[in-house]
């Protein structure tokens, strides 16, 4: 698609708009390659140096930050509140477009309306429900209210009602298929794409969750924001070390953003045509 | 087949009642309470609220809750707007150039707050370093604030900008073409084209793109929190406090359960009025343009 001729102006524009987006990525990195000494230099270094494992090694040894321990938590949380989001939102999601029933209007409202409340209205009555559960400080309390996804249901939904055919659905049910066995071998295979998507955005949402962490675990086990957090705010001045857990933190992600960028992408662009 | 679809939706309405419903009602119920620990409570009315509206400290945290939101989301629409613009092009290397805008949303919000603490760091922070070298006096970026807002509102843009350009640049592209060829025809300059033709029909997702980043503004917690070294209070004089922070500050340092949650439950009217306002004004302006 040409709309407008492509100037080597609109090319400049577009490099610099993408080195400032850049930039700080990069900057966490030279920092976290260097020794903190040289932070303090003016002009600041800005070519990575030789430092990288021995603050890498440094950040592991910090007793204070767990951080070892932080990353395989937020791996454990991200992967479970991931899997049952998906699972949720497909069983809802197809239900939503492919099945009638009563009242399914008004429920759908509901799931949109869900997005709306913000995540801090029920913070103090979830730790309270916590601490009455004995589960504040334990990785279940924060993987609990992430399973509300109502974005995943709605996203699910929506794309469903165009990529499962109601012929395929029909023609399962008349071959004596229950409607579980048909979410199982049309509506799933069908949804590949958009679940794709979703995993990933929930992945990358609950791995980069801090509020509620922050407010129900304690230092004893961290997510790994909350380990970064516990570092970046005893330790800023040691920037090196600081900046090499960042680092650790962030790699995760972008390594899923490398390999799966353009299906982030379309996903994200989809989803505007149809809001 | 006649109760299967209940079966269906169950798993999220349930997980939903439980961590959704649950928390927001009650909520209200402990706003009404003097509670301080837990178990320990003795009922109010709506004291805390009347308390609430006369504290200086919550006023302090809406006019800066407000005023970050403001600096971020103005500058940040328009650049969205002139990047999906750009990126809606013949471009060669597109998938790269996407995702070079969209690298910065997919960092966390405390990392984010970790390297814009150090670039706007007073003594050896990049940004003034650039600042020094031009001449002009380096800035104590926490300790005013209008600045730790300019700053705090330069981490929310670097982290959305790219992603609300993709959501524009989405719409943007199931505008029809043969709108444009037409528009040429009777001798309209791209910049016209730009201004009469794509913003107008972008106006639905201009206004989804307000109504998220109005809630996710709203509720600003992790940038300032990360920026000012952990602690809740915003700066020395609370200049960066956000009313979230402030509500943390009461639930979980001073243990004012039900005030803490007065403050929430007056954040959540918050977002509902604003984000009600914006499809009220997007209604009109939509039925304006037709």
């Amino acid at each position: 698609m040409r709309l407008w001729r492509t100037s080597p102006a609109t090319y400049l524009a577009l490099v610099v708009g993408i080195a400032l987006s850049v930039f700080p990525i990069y900057w966490m990195f030279v920092v976290a390659t260097r020794s903190n000494d040289v932070v303090n230099d003016l002009p600041p270094p800005l070519l990575p140096g030789g430092e990288l494992g021995a603050n890498v090694e440094r950040v592991f040894a910090n007793e204070h930050a767990a951080f070892a321990y932080g990353l395989v938590n937020s791996l454990v949380v991200a992967s479970v509140v991931t899997f049952a989001v998906v699972i949720f939102s497909t069983l809802a999601g197809f239900a939503f477009a492919k099945l009638r029933f009563r009242g399914s209007n008004a429920l759908l409202l509901l799931v949109i309306g869900t997005m709306m409340v913000p995540v801090q209205l029920g913070l103090i009555p979830l730790y309270m429900l916590m601490v009455r559960l004995g589960w504040n400080g334990e990785l279940k309390a924060v993987v609990g209210p992430s399973l509300v996804c109502g974005f995943g249901v709605f996203m699910i939904r929506q794309y469903a009602v165009q990529a499962v055919s109601d012929e395929l659905v029909e023609a399962a049910r008349v071959d004596g298929c229950s409607t579980f066995r048909i979410y199982l071998s049309v509506v799933l295979p069908a949804l590949r794409p958009a679940i794709a998507v979703l995993a990933l955005l929930t992945f990358m949402q609950s791995w980069n969750d801090f509020l509620w962490p922050y407010a129900v675990l304690d230092a004893d086990t961290p997510t790994v924001q909350l380990s970064l957090s516990l570092l970046a705010t005893a330790y800023y001045t040691d920037y090196a070390q600081v900046f090499a857990a960042t680092a650790l933190a962030t790699v995760p992600l972008l390594v899923v953003f490398v390999v799966f960028g353009r299906q982030i992408i379309g996903g994200i662009m989809e989803g505007a045509v149809k809001s | 087949m006649r109760y299967s679809p209940y079966v269906f939706v169950a798993p999220f309405f349930v997980v939903f009642a439980i961590f959704g419903v649950f928390p927001l009602v009650y909520t209200g119920w402990v706003s009404l309470h003097d509670w301080h620990l837990i178990g320990d409570h003795t009922f109010v009315g709506f004291a805390n609220y009347t308390e609430l509206f006369a504290d200086p400290d919550f006023w302090n945290a809406v006019a800066n809750t407000f005023g970050i939101f403001l600096i971020a989301t103005v500058p940040q629409l328009l650049v969205a707007l002139m990047i999906a613009n750009l990126l809606n092009r013949a471009l060669r290397a597109r998938t790269m150039f996407r995702m070079g805008v969209l690298v910065p949303t997919v960092t966390s919000v405390a990392a984010v707050g970790v390297v814009f603490g150090q670039l706007f760091a007073r003594d050896v922070g990049l940004v003034n370093y650039l600042l020094t070298s031009i001449g002009i006096e380096r800035i104590d970026w926490q300790a005013d604030r209008l600045s730790s807002w300019i700053a705090i509102a330069t981490m929310v843009d670097w982290r959305w900008t790219g992603y609300n350009a993709l959501i524009l640049l989405g719409a943007m592209q199931a505008i029809p073409r043969d709108l444009y060829d037409a528009a040429s025809v009777d001798g309209a300059k791209p910049w016209q084209q730009f201004w009469r033709i794509t913003v107008p029909l972008l106006r639905p997702t201009l206004v989804f793109v307000v109504i998220v980043a109005t809630i996710g503004g709203l509720q600003l917690f992790t940038e300032p929190v990360i920026f000012g070294f952990g602690r809740m209070q915003g700066g020395t004089l609370g200049q960066f406090q956000t009313i979230t922070m402030y509500m943390y500050e009461n639930a979980f340092q001073r243990f004012q359960y039900g005030y803490g949650s007065a403050i929430a439950w007056t954040l959540f009217a918050m977002v509902v009025v604003i984000s009600l306002l914006n499809v009220a004004v997007v209604r009109r302006m939509v039925r304006g343009a037709r």
